[in-house]
């Protein structure tokens, strides 16, 4: 006899299947921002049971050039892996005018070495979708956010005046220099994610495990990111810290947390 | 009563599904202070989050509210209004939560209905101080039309009213009342000061007098919803995959069951095949969700299936079991709340979206309009709905849509209404009937089989064909009046188009002059045209002088040969007024003998004895004459 019964889980990888199939129906020109982290590589693994064993769009790689070089090591492989259609920007021109976080602060570093990135490679491109792999429980802003979020031609977040989203339906249009930004995880707690990966034995990079009484709990650039305490180096021993901790998850991103608000401005302007 | 002291982990709690709770209520009643309050008892909220708010508070010598432990957007901070709908996990010693804080300004409509739409359950908060307001009731009103059934009631700051048992029955009492008359029935009200803790989590010693849960204890009382699984099989086509060898139709199961060997019918097409499989990537292995093999889906998977004959399918497409099939129609009733800045109108063209249908459609009849705040009905025969307002109508669509009643399948009896890709508004579909499908096809139902008759084309379109013949002395304003009516039909989503002489002299009659014959010849290749494209289903306006009476009766011949209804419209204005027009000079040259033959002056005209419309154009204004020929004529095109 079937089970009837489903999980959390189950309903939010239907969730989240839904919502990719909604997107690739709905947009021309879709592509997958990839930082190899972990919801990223989950984003990776929906997307293949969304379509059946592949990623029918570009992924695309921002490299700020401060990447952990673990990190890179696992694009490679992963690349291969999945046969990805891997798109790699760096922003070429801000480094060249040395913006770089030996000189400036995160939030500008991050700004120009990511958003301003990701603006080049979507003027590139002319994508009019990017699926993320944001999810509501990282911050206070994301809290807001919907499935289907669109940005302006500036990339603006219009986040006093977004769109309904109720029953399945979705703002699944994008006027001329517009995008949707796409968010099948927004649902999934951090939890969630870890044990979705525990289920499904999903590939991740070896930094989120403890080693010397250290790990990752979230991955950015090498300068920036800092790891915690921790001697979790097993998925079993992640989700039980996790379900202890009162840290929040991105404690250990210094571009959140440079001033009041960051988050809230680096994302106005196009921050994922 | 559950026991809230023990705190042994229970492994069911991370894998049932979360709640997924939406807090409403009027502005001001303290949602976002409730919810800061469960998050900071139940231990939900990050290390420091609190003292870093408080030092907050006190550097800008504010007084610390919990409200403002969810504000995240700099003006929520600054304003102390929740602006959009904030969800965040938490979790009780029973299970995990998603709580979701709907925004209660009446202008932040679509905020609540996107953070309840999606919920399990709701919590109502009422302040004891000001008790039930319009956002009660609005809210109350708006979560029984999206179904939400399970919620119960917080009577909110009951410092404010010393904590007074009477106070909070009086509020009860009126509240109950108020509900059932939408037939809810809350589970259970609960007194409760957010900003003291008081009924919160541990039981308050301030109203011994309250015997019920605390809010925790009634959160914990609520389940998530089961999958459907009982109802009839709704299998909704999101799109069909041919990445390889596989022709994978994919979708969601919306509701019901599916298993491989189904035979399953396809609306609208009503065809039908057999499931040969279900496709997935990874082989569904033992785990702990219960999908032990790939035989059967049900109610919220999102699967793919291949069948075993391939018959059309596109997105838009239901699959469902022969027999307990959908309704497809082209009309239906429904109750739609609105939430766009511009008022629904009555004929204009809108796009339906059911499950993953797409299609144009029209309010046709608006029959009664509710306020959604006093719930006061008016059965006036209004041309719009304003945001806000819940309206019982009637929609055509132009193409067929399959759906449901709401209250028997409601995934497929709920749909939005798009206008230039923005969702304005949300529909609850009832009074839908049930036919079966191996019977006669409803009369509805033009599309499926055999030659497009004008019946279909009129289905389709919305409208019937149609000849408006203009007739009139020159200068009396046929064309005027002609390019206003087109705009005013093709607003209305119909398909207008004008034949005059800028488009036909130069053209199809480039070879025709101005001597009797040729003036005889060219009324009737207009005649012939406008009835093609009248056939065709377009509303043609003509604006030709037309001076003879058996030149317009020949036409009046021609278009009721092709079935197309005529409307000779008389532009009357008296000779002196067109000539004092004189808009192309064409009077003065005739008076100067520079034209021959000018109607009026050296060639007769023969006024109409018995036109269906006369407007006076030295009377009326154009839009008034425009509205005496819409009058006339809109009724005669449904």
């Amino acid at each position: 006899m079937t089970n009837m019964a489903r999980t959390d889980l189950d309903r939010l990888e239907n969730q989240s299947v839904f919502i990719f199939r909604e997107a690739y129906h709905s947009f021309k020109n879709v592509a997958m921002p990839w930082s190899m982290g972990k919801d990223s590589n989950v984003l990776i693994w929906l997307a293949c049971k969304a379509f059946f064993g592949r990623v029918p769009f570009p992924v695309l790689h921002i490299d700020t050039t401060y990447e952990f070089p673990e990190m890179l090591e696992f694009r490679e492989w992963a690349t291969e892996h999945y046969k990805l259609n891997l798109v790699v920007k760096i922003n070429k021109e801000a480094r060249a005018r040395g913006v770089g976080y030996e000189t400036h602060d995160p939030v500008t570093v991050t700004h120009e070495l990511k958003t301003v990135a990701l603006q080049q490679a979507m003027a590139q491109y002319g994508w009019d979708a990017l699926i993320t792999g944001i999810r509501r429980d990282e911050d206070p802003t994301r809290a807001k956010e919907r499935c289907f979020s669109p940005r302006n031609a500036q990339f603006e977040w219009d986040y006093k005046d977004q769109p309904p989203e109720f029953w399945g339906q979705f703002a699944t249009t994008a006027g001329k220099g517009e995008h949707v930004r796409v968010q099948p995880l927004l649902d999934w707690t951090e939890v969630d994610i870890w044990r979705y990966i525990q289920r499904e034995n999903i590939p991740i990079p070896q930094m989120y495990f403890a080693k010397n009484g250290q790990r990752y709990r979230s991955l950015g650039c090498r300068p920036i990111t800092k790891p915690i305490k921790s001697n979790a180096d097993t998925i079993d021993a992640i989700i039980t810290e996790l379900e202890t901790t009162r840290t929040s998850e991105r404690a250990g991103r210094a571009q959140d947390h440079h001033e009041r608000n960051a988050m809230q401005k680096l994302r106005a302007k196009g921050f994922l | 009563m559950t026991n809230r002291a023990s705190s042994t982990h229970d492994l069911a709690s991370s894998i049932d599904p979360k709640l997924r709770v939406v807090f409403v209520g009027h502005v001001d009643h303290g949602k976002s202070t409730l919810i800061g309050r469960i998050l900071n008892d139940t231990n939900s909220l990050p290390e420091g989050k609190l003292e870093q708010v408080q030092r907050a508070c006190a550097a800008e010598n504010m007084e610390f509210e919990f409200a403002f432990l969810l504000d995240a957007l700099l003006e929520e901070q600054e304003q102390n209004i929740t602006i959009d709908t904030t969800q965040i996990p938490f979790k009780t010693v029973k299970r995990n939560y998603m709580i979701i804080d709907a925004p209660g300004h009446k202008e932040f409509l679509k905020n609540m209905i996107t953070g309840a739409a999606n919920a399990d359950a709701a919590v109502l908060v009422i302040a004891a101080n000001e008790g039930v307001q319009e956002q009660s009731k609005r809210h109350a009103y708006l979560l029984s039309l999206l179904g939400v059934q399970q919620f119960c009631v917080v009577v909110n700051k009951m410092d404010l009213t010393d904590y007074s048992e009477a106070r909070f029955r009086e509020i009860e009492d009126k509240y109950r009342q108020f509900l059932k008359t939408l037939n809810l029935e809350p589970r259970v009200f609960i007194p409760a000061s957010a900003r003291f803790g008081e009924n919160i989590i541990s039981p308050s010693k301030k109203m011994m007098w309250h015997k019920g849960p605390t809010v925790a204890d009634a959160l914990d009382d609520m389940a998530p919803l089961a999958p459907p699984v009982e109802l009839p099989l709704r299998f909704c086509v999101q799109d069909v995959y041919k990445f390889d060898e596989r022709r994978i139709i994919a979708g969601r199961i919306e509701t019901g069951m599916l298993r491989v060997g189904d035979e399953l019918v396809f609306s609208p097409a009503n065809k039908t095949s057999i499931v040969q499989s279900i496709e997935s990537w990874q082989p569904r292995s033992d785990n702990a969700s219960g999908r032990a093999n790939n035989e059967t889906a049900i109610a919220g998977d999102s699967i793919g299936i291949t069948l075993r004959e391939q018959i059309f399918v596109e997105r838009g497409y239901v699959g469902s079991h022969s027999k307990n099939a959908p309704i497809e129609t082209n009309r239906f009733h429904a109750d739609l709340f609105w939430i766009a800045r511009q008022p629904a109108r009555l004929s204009y063209l809108y796009t339906a979206r059911l499950a993953t249908q797409e299609v144009r459609c029209q309010i046709v009849s608006l029959d009664e309009v509710m306020d959604s705040s006093s719930l006061e009905r008016s059965a006036t025969k209004a041309e719009q709905l304003e945001r806000n307002e819940v309206g019982r109508m009637t929609l055509q669509t132009r193409a067929p849509i399959v759906l449901d009643n709401h209250d028997r399948v409601p995934p497929l009896g709920r749909f939005v209404l798009v206008d230039d890709g923005m969702i304005c508004g949300g529909g609850i579909i009832h009074g839908g009937v049930y036919t079966d499908r191996a019977a006669v096809k409803s009369k509805n139902i033009f599309w499926s089989e055999g030659k497009i008759n004008a019946q279909a084309r009129a289905a389709q379109h919305g409208h019937r064909g149609a000849v408006i013949w203009l007739t009139g002395l020159s200068g009396s304003g046929k064309s005027t009046i002609a390019q206003a009516l087109e705009r005013e039909l093709f607003v209305r989503a119909m398909h207008p188009y004008i034949l005059d002489g800028d488009n036909i002299r130069h053209g199809l009659n480039s070879n025709l002059g101005f001597s009797p014959d040729d003036r005889v010849e060219n009324i009737r290749r207009v005649s012939e045209v406008a009835k093609l494209m009248s056939d065709a289903g377009n509303v043609v306006i003509t604006a030709f002088i037309s001076p003879y009476r058996a030149d317009r009766q020949r036409a009046r011949a021609i278009a009721m040969e092709g079935n197309a209804e005529f409307i000779e419209v008389f532009v009357d204005a008296p000779l002196a007024v067109c000539e004092e027009r004189d808009p192309k000079n064409l009077y003065k040259k005739a008076r100067a003998g520079e034209i021959r033959e000018f109607t009026g002056i050296d060639a007769p005209y023969e006024a109409p004895v018995d036109p269906e419309i006369v407007v006076q154009t030295h009377q009326q204004s154009v839009e008034e004459s425009v509205a005496t020929i819409l009058e006339r004529l809109l009724p005669r095109l449904k």
